[in-house]
């Protein structure tokens, strides 16, 4: 069936998801935009049981090497990504976490050199409900907190076990502070570059010394883990002086404390950086891009508003995330297709565009590196280069590359729903061009279509020639340049 | 924030369909081009490379006792002599390839290169490194400048860059530079085969030729399609590549095969990015033990140079190429709790080349931690520069590129000390 559109909620799914679905469409299409962005804030509403259609029919499939293992095989939990991100019934909320995951970006790489693959897989993917000791994943934590209140994720990311390693805070210690995580939390995480001074790193490392790292369980139980533990004898106790506002009245320095209550320091810096309006502001800017436009500098009014609701809701990602989805922003016609679609998003959509019964996702693992984007592995703490940076040839190429391999995994698929509109070939491209979700081509570019449609043979829509236009088709628009944007 | 780096940078739109519309005079030009010439080839450490461990200054007394765990045994560093402050100084004991390279007079080991206030963030000092302008790190890259200023139409393939992402220091306003990391990998696939995937090809090229103009976000990305799509058949030649001598099996070893095939094909290709990461050594950096982890970079770093050095000598290309090596800073010189090392200030920068003049420029640091030591900063903690690494830029660019580094870097920062070119 041909799809009925609905530009609104297209945009709205694009941005806030992965695209649509036909039953997204369908379930959505007659809403308004107010209750489909009340529906996607509030997801708890809606079971969270995707996980439970791995493995079954009418769903992306997945490749299992032995037994599936999302929890403990990172190329298993990349798939398991991948379905969700397909076929979850709470977009936004995968979305948040891919958002976080690129904010806190913590790379799998270098826990696999550190802990070995089983390890680092649990740290980065394992849901608690699956695991052994109930250990809970990175990507889990984003996904639980997706719209939780912004100090409180700040502070389970503090004491997350791959961010312990990641950034060495399980080795900082009074002898010998360490500054990895310190810098990061200030420049990356929280209020920004030139928000603070290098002896705010330094007083920084110095809170969070004995934030460190124990073992736990053992082996034979299949429990044994490095979990956060707070170490008082590790702890720095003397007074730690930053260059801005620790505490409400203003106060600049964290106090001595005995190194039993010294855990309290960091939670009093965590407390003050999640306070200071360069947060806000700092995160409204990369929320614009993210969800806004990022062929326009954030708006100042826009930056204002969103750091405005951050802070008189105190740190609500519920709320913030509501003001930035219902701004007039968020709908101005130039943000419409104002974005570049990142790997994940473009391989999801075409994905949910062009059909998936049939298809592994482990198909679109190696596509997806060579675009650039390899999940639980960013290329460094500052998350992926986005925008134009995601556009090197190579990485076009891939993408061009990854579209035939779904267009011809689907051939038959796509030529069967084509059968009645195949009287002309203008017909043929008006089906295809309106199932597939994109930004408007020019003329020229419709012309080379339709030519492409006729350069072997005359026209006659038989089956033969369907399913090889088809796919051929869906290779040329899926690997266009207007399919990139969304 | 790298926000305005990723916003395309408009009025290079127009030059996109220039620079693209005529395919076959691109590769007659190419051809011109593939004589002999001068090769660039730029290799980022990536992490901050801790340079106290690259070229180490054995003999200072304060070396051990501010590096208890991490000091290398002076009988171990391989020894290259002293520089004009009489401090002895010698090679990671990995890099047995940079010694032989050295010895030939053909390795320029910069000490002390950084710049003033110098940040101590892996990406602001990667964005300063890479534009050469600290006041201005959002800007284009310098390399992406100098591609900009040579005669329009650009070669498509004029640079080649070796990772999957195009580096900031690449980023041209009109010289889109192709980000090819296995030139096996860089072919166009179709759903179907023979006449109909000939069909989808020159159909896909056509459609890239439509480049919307007006839309200038959409326009870049028709850019990277018919870079992509006009530089197929070339970068297939280097796939076959057959070098003289095996490269190591890592990453940074197949980018340099690939460098040294583009090269020796005469593709067209004048500037090369190469990186290698994990220099971000904050701990367990090991240095001294085999198989540790700093120990593994020089590994890595060495055995991919060292052939990469040997293939373009034994091709006769020796004397057409420069790599020049940077990092976007160097460690603190204390050690850490974590067996590691802080982000800090001036690290050693390093040129090689047929035609380089080899040897030890600038002077090492004085490792005493005394707050008024004039080669040390932040309270002698970090290395402080002697000498700005737009000098060691501008050498490059004016004796190597033959262009105007004055122009180039928005100042004149030549320094007739660096006479490496």
């Amino acid at each position: 069936v041909a799809r009925t559109p609905n530009r609104q909620i297209e945009h709205l799914l694009r941005r806030a998801g992965f695209g649509a679905r036909l039953d997204e469409l369908d379930q959505y299409g007659g809403l308004s935009v107010h209750d489909v962005v009340d529906l996607l804030i509030d997801y708890q509403s809606i079971p969270d049981t995707v996980d439970q259609n791995i493995g079954k029919a009418g769903y992306v499939g997945t490749t299992t090497r032995g037994v599936f293992s999302p929890n403990t095989n990172i190329t298993d939990a990349r798939q398991r990504w991948m379905f969700r991100l397909v076929h979850s019934d709470r977009p936004l909320q995968e979305k948040m976490t891919l958002f976080w995951h690129n904010h806190f970006a913590t790379g799998y790489s270098k826990l696999v050199g550190e802990l070995g693959a089983l390890e680092a897989t649990r740290y980065m993917a394992a849901k608690a409900s699956e695991d052994r000791a109930g250990l809970r994943g990175q990507i889990e934590l984003f996904r639980d907190m997706a719209l939780a209140n912004f100090r409180d994720l700040l502070l389970a990311v503090a004491k997350d076990t791959a961010m312990l390693v990641w950034l060495d805070g399980r080795t900082n210690t009074k002898a010998r502070p360490q500054e990895n995580f310190a810098r990061e939390i200030m420049e990356l995480f929280t209020v920004g570059v030139g928000q603070f001074t290098e002896p705010d790193v330094y007083a920084g490392a110095r809170v969070f010394t004995g934030w460190n790292l124990q073992r736990a369980g053992t082996a034979a139980a299949g429990t044994a883990r490095l979990e956060f533990a707070y170490v008082p004898g590790q702890h720095d106790t003397g007074p730690k002086t930053f260059s801005f506002p620790i505490y409400p009245d203003g106060g600049t320095t964290i106090p001595a404390r005995s190194a039993a209550d010294g855990m309290q320091d960091g939670i009093d810096f965590i407390n003050g950086l999640a306070a200071r309006p360069a947060t806000g502001r700092y995160l409204a800017r990369k929320l614009f891009q993210f969800f806004v436009t990022e062929f326009r500098p954030p708006d100042p009014g826009f930056v204002d508003r969103i750091a405005g609701v951050y802070i008189s809701s105190r740190y609500d990602m519920r709320a913030v995330m509501r003001e930035v989805l219902l701004s007039s922003e968020f709908w101005d016609p130039r943000s419409i297709w104002g974005r570049y679609a990142w790997p994940v998003e473009y391989v999801a959509r075409l994905l949910k565009d062009a059909g998936w019964v049939g298809f592994s996702v482990d198909s679109a693992l190696a596509p997806l590196t060579n675009m650039g984007m390899t999940l639980f592995d960013p290329p460094d703490v500052n998350g992926w280069d986005a925008g134009q940076n995601w556009f090197s040839s190579g990485a076009m190429l891939a993408r061009m590359n990854f579209a035939s391999t779904l267009a011809a995994n689907q051939r038959f698929n796509l030529s069967a729903g084509s059968r009645s509109y195949a009287q002309t070939p203008e017909s043929f491209l008006a089906y295809y061009t309106s199932a597939l979700d994109m930004a408007p081509a020019g003329s020229a570019v419709r012309a080379e279509w339709l030519n492409y449609l006729t350069s072997t043979g005359t026209w006659t829509g038989n089956d033969t020639q369907r399913v090889m236009k088809a796919s051929g088709l869906v290779h040329l628009i899926g690997g266009s340049p207007e399919y990139q944007l969304q | 924030m790298k926000a305005t780096r990723r916003e395309f940078v408009k009025g290079g739109v127009a030059a996109f369909t220039v620079t693209f519309a005529a395919p076959e005079f691109l590769s007659d030009l190419a051809r011109a081009q593939g004589a002999r010439a001068r090769n660039l080839v730029v290799l980022f450490l990536s992490g901050g490379n801790d340079g106290l461990s690259t070229l180490i200054p054995y003999n200072d007394p304060f070396y051990n006792s501010r590096r208890p765990t991490l000091a290398v045994p002076a009988g171990q560093v391989l020894q290259i002599g002293t520089d004009s402050s009489r401090a002895a100084l010698g090679l990671h004991p990995r890099l047995t390839g940079f010694k032989q390279i050295f010895e030939e007079g053909r390795l320029a080991l910069i000490q002390r290169t950084g710049y003033a206030n110098q940040t101590r963030s892996h990406f602001l000092g990667t964005d300063i490194w890479s534009t050469a302008d600290p006041a201005n790190p959002q800007a284009l890259g310098w390399i992406g400048r100098y591609l900009d200023s040579l005669p329009s139409p650009a070669d498509p393939l004029i640079g080649w860059n070796t990772t999957g992402v195009l580096p900031h220091v690449l980023l041209a306003g009109r010289t889109p530079v192709p980000s090819i990391a296995n030139p096996a990998t860089y072919s166009f696939a179709s759903p179907n085969a023979g006449a109909e995937a000939a069909a989808a090809r020159s159909a896909a090229l056509r459609i890239a030729s439509h480049v919307p103009v007006d839309r200038p976000e959409l326009a870049f990305v028709y850019g990277s399609a018919e870079a992509a799509l006009a530089t197929l058949d070339r970068v297939l030649t280097v796939a076959t590549y057959a070098p003289s001598v095996p490269y190591p099996n890592t990453g940074l070893g197949q980018a340099l095969r690939a460098v040294a095939g583009a090269m020796v094909r005469g593709i067209g290709t004048r500037v090369f990015y190469v990186t290698t990461g994990g220099y971000d050594t904050h701990s367990g950096q090991n240095t001294n033990a085999a198989n540790g982890f700093y120990y593994n970079l020089m590994a890595t770093l060495n055995d991919a140079i060292i052939a990469f050095y040997n293939d373009v000598r034994r091709q006769g290309m020796l004397e057409d190429t420069v790599v020049l090596f940077f990092s976007e800073f160097g460690r603190r010189i204390s050690e850490n709790g974590s067996v590691g090392t802080d982000h800090g200030a001036a690290s050693t920068m390093m040129v090689l080349g047929g035609r380089v003049n080899g040897g030890l420029y600038g002077t090492a640091p004085n490792l005493n931690p005394d707050p008024n030591n004039p080669t040390l900063e932040n309270n002698g903690a970090d290395v402080r520069h002697e000498f700005d690494f737009r000098s060691v830029y501008a050498r490059v660019i004016d004796a190597w590129l033959g262009a105007d580094s004055v122009r180039l870097l928005n100042g004149d920062f030549r320094d007739t000390r660096l006479s490496f070119i």
